[in-house]
């Protein structure tokens, strides 16, 4: 009876302990073990870097790990660039992406009631393909010789091949359309359970549609805007296949920095190091959004 | 003011010109009508109230008066003016919604702000009208909140504000006590006609709650199936009802079926399988002939219930048996179950705290009505 009541009670307080063991397990330990690596040196061995980690000598290990990757890191301005760079890229990109994603959420939201669930179907289908191929694909489209160039010549658009493969247009192209998903379906739930009444009375009070549009429904969409952005801005930064696949050598992504760092030159620690700065760099963004969030509940309440 | 209000009829003035007029308005939907063909003249400053069970197409009417829906057939004009094609921000006309359609987003003084701003006026001039709008509805010290802050009865009372503050010609209520409790409901139908008759507004309140129409109304239109059944003074309407669907939507009655036998001095006698004697009723409006099918209406507070047979010179005598008794505080309810089987329902007074034997379940009772308490509907 005792020993059934204790289980009991083990059971039902591991229940809430089941996503803290998730998140440290697969999160902070793995976390943990890139710090360690990015603060240890590069060495011709197995596992590429020194110190290893021993139980017996914990204090002569500590002493052997340093801040020397990150001193590279900044000292070297390939970093600052390549940092910057991918900023400025996923900034844009993200903007590209609400401009072409507000109004496809906009017009699914608008859409019978019934259809909605087919349209949203329709906007998760490219995921039933492997990412990389439809990458891929984009290549096959956007090369000087590829199906772009075959269709406008074709139309007696343009003279010449056009030469957006490997450059930033390319990158910019390939990441709206493999990160669109990610900003329609935020903004399409925010948009979706707005509230119509709202827009007629606004055009009731003397609003022309055009500026009820701004003054009421962009405001309201405005959690959609930050979860979307957020969503597709994140991951951009640090994003990798496309612009090695359709950027070319020119476009400097801090992801492609880091992978050459992890693979060409064998430099684990330094490869470590870049990856915790990338994390630095996103976990601002995320705790303005919490704040921005949490301050919105807050004049709800 | 109760004497201004009585001399206010313009619908009887025949030189008045109606500020809005519907002429054979339908509005169809797909296959379903929901006006058809449908004809009313709503006067300035008329308190007018469209009353009727839901989908009879009252919401649809307002609909069309506010710009959201143009009508299938037929034009709506407002102070002479067609509005046919007037898109809903260029009416002088607006509406307060049912959901209140409260910007979240706003605060309360935003809100009321809304309109004026479209209007593009002056700064001070909106600062002063928001504030005005806000000491009519009492809500002065709320003004910063945002909606979500709000009790339910303060919400409503900002969406009137944010609809009155640019002094519309009209202005459009649709459900607007529905969403509070019953005591709030009274309070602020009083407010209502209080605010309408100060602002000297018109006011189209679409209800399907007759008591509410009955208080606030000036005139009611009882709408069924996209047509008004009768459009008349809340009083004309109690005691007057046009057809049978208007007795039984508006207040409680009770309907005895019957034949008519003729008319003697001006009364008609008709033939009621609920009484053993022929009812004498007074409805002298009424062309009827010899042996045609009638309900008689009569309101359960117009009927006499007691213990004592009454004498032989009483007219209209039904008896039967208590079947049931509610207690109300003011009123007692008894159903009363005929001879015929059909149960009426009579409400006495209770004018005093105690009454010695009060008539008890079960017992045989007779019920009388007088002649005039009854209104006769042609089936």
């Amino acid at each position: 009876m005792l020993a059934r009541s204790v289980s009991k009670r083990f059971a039902s307080a591991l229940v809430p302990a089941v996503p803290y063991l998730w998140l440290g397990l697969l999160f902070l330990v793995p976390f943990l073990i890139v710090l360690k690596i990015s603060l240890s040196d590069p060495a011709v061995a197995q596992p590429p870097y020194r110190p290893v980690f021993e139980w017996g000598d914990i204090l002569g290990f500590l002493s052997q790990l340093d801040l020397e990757n990150f001193e590279t890191l900044i000292g070297d301005d390939l970093y600052l660039r390549a940092t910057l760079s991918s900023v400025r890229i996923a900034a844009i990109s993200t903007v590209l992406l609400l401009l072409v994603g507000f109004p496809v959420a906009y017009a699914m939201a608008r859409a019978p009631a019934r259809r909605r669930p087919l349209l949203v179907a329709l906007v998760i289908l490219p995921f039933w393909t492997s990412f990389l191929i439809r990458i891929y694909a984009w290549i096959a489209i956007l090369k000087p010789e590829g199906l772009l160039t075959q269709v406008l010549t074709g139309m007696g658009l343009i003279g010449k091949p056009l030469a957006i493969l490997n450059t930033e247009a390319a990158v910019y192209i390939g990441i709206v359309y493999a990160y669109l998903p990610f900003m329609v379906l935020p903004l399409y739930a925010t948009l979706e359970k707005m509230d119509d009444t709202l827009i007629e009375a606004a055009l009731d009070l003397g609003c022309p549609p055009w500026r009820a549009f701004w003054t009421i429904t962009v405001p309201l969409a405005m959690p959609g805007v930050v979860a979307g952005s957020l969503l597709c801005f994140i991951p951009a930064v640090g994003e990798f296949v496309i612009p090695d696949l359709l950027g070319g050598s020119e476009t400097l992504m801090i992801g492609r920095q880091l992978w050459s760092e992890f693979f060409s030159n064998r430099d684990w620690p330094l490869a470590s190091a870049v990856a915790i700065l990338l994390l630095i760099l996103l976990v601002v963004p995320i705790v303005i959004y919490r704040d921005v969030e949490a301050r919105r509940l807050e004049t709800r309440s | 003011m109760g004497a201004v209000r009585r001399s206010f009829a313009p619908w009887s003035d025949p030189s008045a010109t109606p500020l809005i007029r519907a002429e054979n308005v339908t509005k169809r939907f797909g296959d379903s009508v929901a006006v058809d063909n449908l004809s009313v003249d709503i006067f300035e400053r008329e308190f007018f109230c469209l009353l009727g069970p839901s989908g009879c197409g009252k919401t649809t009417l307002m609909r069309m008066i506010a710009g959201f829906e143009e009508p299938t057939a037929g034009r709506i004009t407002l102070a002479g003016k067609s509005l046919a094609g007037v898109p809903p921000y260029r009416r002088p006309v607006n509406m307060m919604f049912q959901s209140y359609a409260l910007f979240p987003h706003m605060s309360v003084e935003r809100n009321i702000a809304f309109g004026l701003k479209q209007d593009r006026l002056p700064k001070g001039e909106i600062a002063a009208r928001v504030e005005e709008m806000l000491r009519l509805v009492q809500l002065e010290k709320l003004a910063k909140r945002s909606p979500s802050q709000l009790s339910g009865g303060q919400r409503q009372r900002v969406a009137l504000a944010r609809a009155l503050a640019k002094r519309p010609k009209v202005l459009l209520l649709d459900e607007p006590l529905g969403a509070l409790d019953k005591k709030l409901r009274e309070e602020t139908q009083f407010e209502l006609m209080d605010i309408q008759h100060e602002l000297g507004m018109t006011f189209i309140v679409v209800t399907h709650d007759q008591e509410e129409a009955m208080t606030m109304a000036d005139r009611i239109a009882v709408m069924d199936h996209g047509r008004i059944v009768q459009v008349a003074t809340p009083g004309e309407i109690y005691e007057q009802p046009k057809t049978r669907f208007i007795a039984e939507f508006v207040g409680d009655v009770n309907i005895l079926e019957g034949h008519v036998l003729g008319q003697e001095q001006g009364l008609w006698r008709v033939r009621s399988s609920g009484a053993a004697t022929p009812l004498t009723i007074d409805d002298p409006d009424e062309v009827l002939h010899e042996n045609q099918a009638v309900a008689i209406a009569v309101r359960p507070e117009k009927m006499v219930i007691q213990r004592d047979p009454p004498g032989p010179d009483a007219v209209n005598v039904l008896t039967g048996e208590v079947w049931d008794i509610g207690y109300l505080g003011d009123w007692t309810v008894y159903r009363v179950k005929l001879g015929s089987g059909a149960i009426i329902r009579v409400t006495r007074a209770n004018r005093s705290r105690f009454v010695e034997s009060p008539i008890d379940w079960d017992e045989q009772v007779y019920v009388t009505f007088a002649p005039d308490a009854a209104v006769i509907l042609a089936e």
